[in-house]
């Protein structure tokens, strides 16, 4: 099923979580937050949240800036 | 004689040197200018990862939380809601409250939206943020945020990474005497001097990225800039001379021969 992942097209398997979703993108899970249609996912439900048809997802980190 | 510690939201800190993130060549020059400065905050930024490439280098690998506090920043919204969007991610991801409000307007000069900050404040102060905010040079909006609630008030010294040096020494020093949360100059500063000169102005602190970043060498202007902000601190502290309109000998003129 599609996604929108950081404002891009994304596929995934349906019943992914976002566990699953930062795994396949081999993104470490304590550094980033996430966002799913504009309410943050607590790092704490990551296991339990599983992604549906059209979410547009935001992961984001720490950079350097002013 | 110590100082006292700089107080923003019940924390306090050493040094009055707060540090940018921004425009240095890569993270580990940025730690070294880091350590160099003595700073004891960083500014930093929430951008999307790069999902294509997520062994790129990450910030918290450089410059350790646990060690220096983050201090987010909404550097690139240009609306309440923006910033509160950005905010409540970078808490979940670091689970900080104390964060830097900036509501920008036009890029050419990046001068703060005021209406917008002001309502981005509340938005902010409502949902437990504790707010550093950035804000235009000008007393009444100020003592407006001051009065909202924010944890401290950071007027601009010139605009964003121009390294104009304070423009408006006049407003900076009616914020500084009529506030009483920590005054920090947040942008503008140069060189070492334009940080004295903050400081002598009883400013309670300084934020500085690019006087840093985009110096020939970083380290060594990390270096100075902890320097002159002490020079600055301890100058305000002890009280300048009266300035004199003639010359005043230095010598005693009586037992001349």
């Amino acid at each position: 099923m599609k996604i929108t992942l950081n404002g891009e097209a994304h596929e995934v398997e349906s019943g992914t979580t976002v566990t699953a979703l930062l795994g396949a993108l081999k993104i470490p899970l304590v550094k980033v937050a996430v966002e799913r249609n504009l309410c943050i996912v607590p790092q704490s439900t990551f296991d339990e949240v599983i992604l549906q048809e059209g979410d547009r997802i935001e992961i984001v980190r720490f950079i350097g800036g002013g | 004689m110590q100082d006292k510690p700089l107080v923003i939201a019940g924390r306090e800190f050493t040094s009055r040197l707060i540090i940018g993130t921004g425009k240095y060549k890569d993270y580990a020059q940025n730690a070294a200018a880091l350590k160099a400065s003595g700073a004891e905050m960083v500014t930093v930024a929430m951008r999307r990862v790069n999902v294509m490439n997520p062994d790129e280098p990450m910030l918290v690998d450089f410059i350790n939380p646990k060690e220096t506090v983050y201090l987010p920043n909404t550097a690139g919204c240009f609306t309440g809601e923006d910033a509160v969007r950005t905010l409540r991610l970078a808490r979940e991801a670091g689970g900080w409250s104390l964060v830097k409000l900036e509501v920008l307007s036009d890029p050419k000069h990046l001068y703060p939206d005021m209406e917008e900050t002001v309502r981005a404040a509340k938005m902010l102060l409502d949902d437990g943020f504790e707010v550093m905010v950035y804000c235009s040079d000008d007393p009444v909006f100020a003592q407006k945020l001051e009065d909202l609630g924010c944890a401290a008030i950071m007027p601009l010294g010139a605009p964003i990474g121009s390294g104009l040096g304070l423009q408006n020494k006049v407003n900076i020093r009616l914020i500084v005497e009529q506030s009483s949360v920590p005054v920090i100059v947040d942008a503008g500063v140069g060189t070492a001097s334009d940080a004295t000169e903050a400081m002598e102005l009883g400013c309670d602190g300084v934020l500085m990225n690019t006087a840093i970043a985009e110096a020939q060498d970083p380290i060594r202007m990390a270096r100075a800039m902890k320097h002159a902000v002490i020079a600055g601190r301890e100058a305000y502290l002890a009280g300048r001379m009266a300035k004199k309109r003639y010359a005043d000998p230095s010598s005693p003129l009586a037992g001349l021969i």
